[in-house]
């Protein structure tokens, strides 16, 4: 995984995970070409779409959609398991209102206490995640 | 002992929850998480990008003078941090609270850390210089008692530790892999993964501990230490062999239900991708698991991992059922994936593709581009003869409607590929087609398709097929398209749309009755004069015009142009105008100079400039200074840079002028030869260096490059300008067939896929090894064709002659090979042998022990032209003579090898029929590899042929003899590869199969791997103590490492032996106490030495200009040193 975006329905980046080190100005022009791309999908569109030579997998969980940039011979619904899987360990924490601004630098904690190096590398157990999220 | 742990996890923030409320410090938190939450919802009350810019930066400010007042405290510092990070998130620049995050990790209590860790860790990246005062704070986290300050510890360590701190954590990290909390233990591992993927290096000699982690009792321990064993297995296969039955015992329980299905599954199955493993794939395969993304994801690594292990039928049943739940999916998600299968499997099994047929072409209209995108690609690969036309239309559909660039190259490669490159006769049915297919390509693709394949399509057209009036007509219909094409006003064609047009127009014009040239070089004329072509364009449509001046009776074009282009700005463009006045004024010798119709004649090249040495002798009787290489210019300035020499001068690299040339003996030989000739210029002008011509046609323009190198004088020699001129249109030729030469192994595979592909469309039983030979055979074909062309010219079998002569010249190491290998050659080659020697016999050259010389350069020739090669690979030497002589293949491989060092033979693979074996050869400027087969089975082994999987950072260049006819019963065969290394790398992995073919059997494939470490690309550098002086300050890596000398090995001069042997590591000196040492990397890639002993600690002092080179010097030295 290269990195993960997390953005409202109205293109409104909520949170950024890079596991690659770019350049701001790179970041951002990366960013906003995803969104605009993922947004102009339609409905009935499958969940990848290709994007240079990397595959973006995505998905709307309410009006939030969580894309993940991932290598070609990377596992597409494996990405959307993991994607499923930290939705669901935000879930269990927060309930229904993660879709809240709030929360947003949670979301950061949990994904950073989450993710390794390869991130698809370490997926815990809901369990054993340490909740040093509410922090905040 | 997990429970515990969560336990203990789970409680802490319900410590850290009791302890703010009441009195002081809550209203403070009230305060400033209040802060935070006026910041967010004023951010998101703003309307517009301006006003939230001014608040972020009003926001920063105050935060900047907060936290650099002393009276912070930590916890207003732990608030101002997290809204720090919330500023950097949005694009606003932080840098001043990053040094505060690192104190704030440093100092603060198990919240506050867990703040300034996380903030360290958005903030910093690997490279930042600010990581370094944190290696303090991270080593004490880890031995800490405290849990949760080892697991933060450990998390930044893995997510931004670069790879120079690695050494002032591991032994720490190395410790926790014993620790008695798993969650630790897993974070080690993953730490020590991280480590090995930035370094496997470093991390080398824990690897028995990642052992012990795999069976590790803790799963989650278990899975981590998965990640590595993948990451390894992949660079070495064969290494982990005996792992397998660990491996499948993990699956076995996971299949079995004791351990949790988890995604370790996928992982897993890539490891045992490796590994033929039927049985437990099929108990996969019939598991149903819960949750649905998971168990299809798994599904879906199966069914790769089915097709990718040797075939099976009964799995690959199930494989296909599960495709065809994929496929038939109405959810997008699972057809998507169901295709991506699809496209993996239709190379084994293409009857499955009909199978699915409706709904392939169901999925071709679908309005998901990526579906449609994954569709062709299905499509591309089952391209054959009937139904080319069809998939690329549909595929030139898809090309109109996209616009994305990174599409565009990619399908108009494949489309290029299905067209041009895939095969010998193409798949096009017929001329009209495919010229207007090609067109559209062009003009869609434009300037961002791949260079080649514009050369690949020229050099179609260029040598055709094997039917001469099709070639024509061909041509002719191009030459056509292009007219009406260039007729069309207001059209801006791509640059190399343009390039291609003119050298068609250029070559083959004169199959054109009606139009004249004249009219042709007016169209040219009027691009040339068109500002949007670019100059690389220009020199293309220049040489065109050249090409076609001759054919037109008077042209005032031609002259108006030399008018105006002898006067550009540009200095290429005009020099190409006054070539063409030049030529223009004498047209016989233009006509003699462009002949029509020869663009795929092979040039032969003279590499040492023999022609010249008059020039030079009389420029250095003159007193010119004679002429340096640029390596030594280089080095002279480079020693008049340095202040102050103190020590005497010493010997320089290469001391005379003349290194330049190949060899002296060369000279004269070639000299020899023009002195024999009776139309010395001609002959002169046939053997201009290759390189030069290229750089004629290079963006810069042209550099009359060679006539500098040869005096200082100024004044150009007529004659190299000529026949510069003469080469024009070669050149073209040369450029892109030198290009295509590189591609060639892609290229190779690519033709077996596609006939592999053919034939198993229409009967499934014969698959690869039927297609392979037949490519072989048509290669073959094609290039015999172009001797033959060959053959009907004098004077190119004189360039012929002229060449292996010159080759002669410079004289490589490697004659005996072409020797034996000449002998597993077979008739073929014989054929053309006498062929040659019958035209050189009709040369009537006079030295009778010449001859002899040349029937020997001769059997070097056919062997250059089945490689379809240029260059002149490795000639032969004069004394080779008698080494031919010899007929036995195992005298001369032996006179071979005793030359130079190699290792043993070691087995590498084998079967009942075959066995293979292999061994390196280390010469002095390659590694040579040899693979040996002996056939065990008392049958006649009718072909044998042997792959090898391109790798990224070596090159392997096959020496010839690599196809073995027939293979006697109970012999012995060797294929030999030279091996050059591009990119340094520690160890790598040279993989490939062998094919071959019994006399009544079926065809069968042998895979194998051989380890390649860069000890293998060592030799010693013979240097005198000065140079090493001089080098060793001209160096910048150095590394330094002090390591413990045995017993046995306690003076210094035996301990260096023990490296000179080991390590191919040349003494230079031994001085009292210290030692100088050099060696380098081939090709020539220096590194140096220096030891000093102090009682039993030997001190490695390396110095190099490649970075990498001492660091991996030093682990060897420390191998070696350790185990004698």
């Amino acid at each position: 995984i290269h990195f993960i975006l997390l953005f409202s329905r109205q293109g409104k980046l909520r949170l950024q995970k890079w596991y690659i080190t770019l350049p701001d100005k790179e970041r951002k022009k990366i960013t906003r070409e995803i969104v605009q791309i993922i947004l102009s999908r339609g409905h009935r569109t499958s969940s990848f779409v290709d994007w240079k030579e990397l595959k973006l997998v995505y998905k709307r969980y309410a009006s939030l959609y969580f894309c993940c940039a991932i290598e070609n011979q990377d596992n597409e619904l494996l990405t959307l398991e993991i994607v499923h899987r930290y939705v669901e360990l935000l879930d269990k924490y927060f309930g229904n209102d993660f879709n809240c601004l709030f929360l947003l630098m949670r979301l950061l904690s949990v994904l950073d206490s989450w993710s390794t190096p390869a991130m698809n590398s370490e997926v815990p157990q809901l369990a054993t995640v340490t909740p040093d999220f509410c922090l905040f | 002992m997990s429970d515990i742990v969560e336990k203990t996890l789970t409680a802490l923030p319900g410590l850290f929850l009791q302890n703010q409320p009441g009195g002081g410090p809550a209203a403070a938190k009230a305060s400033f998480s209040s802060r935070l939450g006026s910041l967010v919802r004023g951010i998101t009350a703003l309307t517009s990008k301006h006003e939230e810019e001014k608040l972020i930066q009003q926001e920063l400010s105050s935060l900047k003078a907060t936290v650099s007042a002393p009276t912070t405290t930590l916890k207003m510092m732990k608030e101002c941090m997290v809204r720090l990070i919330y500023c950097e998130m949005l694009g606003y620049d932080a840098s001043f609270g990053y040094i505060h995050a690192i104190k704030l990790a440093q100092q603060g209590n198990l919240l506050e850390k867990r703040v300034g860790y996380l903030a360290v860790s958005l903030f910093l990246h690997e490279s930042h210089e600010l990581l370094l005062l944190l290696v303090n704070t991270v080593v004490k986290d880890l031995q800490s008692t405290n849990l949760v300050e080892v697991c933060m510890a450990l998390t930044v360590v893995s997510q931004i530790f670069p790879r120079e701190m690695i050494p002032a954590v591991l032994p720490l990290i190395e410790d926790k892999l014993q620790h008695s909390k798993e969650i630790i233990r897993r974070k080690a591992v993953l730490a020590l993964y991280k480590f090995h993927l930035i370094a496997p290096n470093q991390v080398q000699h824990i690897h028995i501990k990642f052992r012990k982690a795999l069976c590790d009792r803790d799963v989650g321990v278990m899975a981590a230490s998965l990640h590595i064993y993948l990451r390894m297995i992949k660079e070495n296969s064969s290494g982990y062999k005996d792992l397998t039955g660990s491996f499948v015992t993990i699956l076995k329980q996971v299949v079995g239900g004791k351990l949790p299905v988890d995604f370790n599954y996928h992982i897993l199955l890539q490891v045992l991708q490796k590994y033929i493993l039927l049985l437990y794939l099929t108990m996969i395969l019939t598991i149903s698991a819960i949750f649905i993304f998971l168990s299809l994801a798994i599904l879906f690594e199966c069914v790769h991992t089915v097709y990718s292990i040797y075939p099976k039928s009964e799995l690959l049943e199930k494989a296909a059922k599960c495709i065809g739940k994929f496929v038939l999916s109405p959810k997008i998600n699972l057809k998507y994936l169901g295709l991506k299968a699809l496209t993996y499997v239709i190379q084994q099994d293409p009857t499955l593709a009909l199978q699915h047929q409706m709904t392939i072409i169901e999925c071709l209209d679908h309005p998901d581009p990526i579906i449609k995108r994954e569709t062709l690609e299905l499509l591309y690969r089952i391209t054959n003869a009937q139904n080319v036309t069809v998939i690329v239309q549909k595929m030139l559909e898809y090309l109109h409607q996209s616009k994305e660039e990174y599409v565009i190259v990619n399908l108009v490669g494949k489309i290029a590929d299905v067209l041009v490159l895939n095969t010998v006769d193409t798949y096009a049915p017929d001329n009209a087609w495919f010229i207007q297919t090609m067109n559209a390509v062009f003009s869609v693709g434009g300037d961002v398709m791949h260079p080649d394949i514009p050369n690949n399509f020229l050099r179609l057209l260029a040598e055709g097929f094997d039917d001469e009036t099709e070639d024509q007509q061909l041509r002719l219909y191009a030459v056509q398209s292009y007219l009406t094409l260039l007729d069309m006003e207001n059209v801006l064609y791509p640059q190399r749309f343009l390039q291609v047009m003119s050298w068609v127009l250029g070559e083959y014009s004169y199959l054109l009755d009606k139009e004249t040239p004249a009219e042709v070089i007016a169209k040219l004329y009027r691009l040339l004069m068109n500002d949007s072509v670019s100059s690389e364009t220009k020199t293309w449509l220049i040489a065109a015009v050249t090409k076609l001046t001759p054919q037109a009776h008077s042209s005032d074009t031609v002259e108006r142009l030399i008018h105006e282009f002898t006067i550009s700005l540009d200095t290429c463009m005009r020099q190409h105008a006054f070539e063409l006045k030049h030529l223009h004024e004498n047209v016989e010798l233009m006509k003699s100079l462009l002949p029509v119709d020869r663009s795929c004649e092979d040039l032969a090249v003279d590499a040492s400039l023999s022609f010249l040495d008059g020039f030079v002798a009389e420029g250095l009787s003159q007193g010119a200074a004679p002429y340096k290489p640029h390596h030594q210019r280089q080095e002279e300035k480079l020693s008049q840079e340095k202040v102050l020499n103190f020590e005497p001068y010493g010997l320089s690299f290469s001391s005379s002028g003349f290194t330049g040339r190949q060899s002296p003996a060369g000279i004269s030989l070639g000299s020899d030869i023009s002195g024999n000739s009776a139309e010395t210029g001609l002959k002169e002008t046939n053997s201009l260096k290759l390189e030069g011509i290229k750089k004629l046609w290079g963006k810069e323009g042209y550099l009359p490059k060679k006539e500098s190198k040869t005096g200082d004088e100024s004044g150009a020699l007529p004659i190299p300008q000529e026949s510069i001129m003469e080469n024009v249109d070669q050149a073209i030729t040369k450029k892109d067939q030198s290009q295509v030469l590189t591609q060639s192994k892609e290229e190779k595979e690519k033709q077996l896929l596609a006939s592999s592909l053919f034939v198993g469309l229409g009967s499934e039983s014969t698959v690869n090894l039927l297609g392979k030979a037949d490519t072989v055979s048509h290669k073959f074909r094609r290039k015999s064709k172009v001797k033959e062309a060959k053959s009907g010219e004098t004077t190119s079998t004189h360039n012929m002659t002229c060449s292996s002569f010159s080759s002669l010249s410079n004289v490589a190491y490697e004659d005996d090979y072409y020797l034996n290998t000449l002998h597993d050659r077979g008739d073929k080659e014989l054929k053309t042998f006498s062929l040659n020697s019958e035209l050189l016999d009709s040369e009537s050259l006079t030295e009778l022990p010449l001859v002899e010389k040349f029937s020997n350069c001769s059997l070097s020739t056919p062997s250059l032209f089945a490689d379809n090669s240029m260059e002149i690979f490795h000639p032969p030497q004069s004394t080779a003579a008698s080494v031919a002589k010899e007929s036995s293949l195992a005298s001369s491989f032996l006179e071979e090898t005793t030359e130079y060092i190699h290792s043993n033979a070691m087995e590498i693979c084998n079967n009942e029929t075959i066995s293979v074996s292999s061994y390196k050869i280390w010469k002095d400027d390659c590694l040579l590899m040899v693979w040996s087969v002996t056939n065990k089975s008392g049958l006649e082994l009718k072909s044998a042929n042997l792959e090898i999987f391109p790798a990224e950072n070596f090159k392997v260049t096959e020496q010839p003899g690599c196809c073995l006819p027939v293979t006697e019963a109970e012999s012995t065969r060797s294929f030999q590869y030279s091996v050059q290394i591009e990119k340094p790398f520690t160890e790598e992995i040279l993989s490939g199969f062998i094919s071959y073919h019994m006399m009544d059997t079926h065809s069968a494939q042998l895979e194998f791997s051989v380890n390649l470490s860069l000890l293998d690309f060592i030799r010693p550098l013979k240097i005198s103590s000065e140079d090493f002086g001089k080098l060793w300050l001209s160096f910048a890596n150095d590394v330094k490492q002090n390591v413990k000398m045995s017993e046995s090995q306690a003076a210094l001069p035996s301990a260096l032996k023990t490296l000179q042997q080991k390590l191919r590591l040349h003494i230079i000196e031994i001085i009292g106490n210290e030692g100088l040492l050099a060696c380098q990397l081939l090709p020539s890639i220096p590194c140096l030495l220096h030891c000093r002993v102090y009682a039993d600690v030997l001190a490695l002092w390396f110095r190099s200009s490649c970075s990498t080179l001492p660091d991996y010097l030093l682990y060897q030295c420390q191998k070696v040193m350790e185990g004698s």
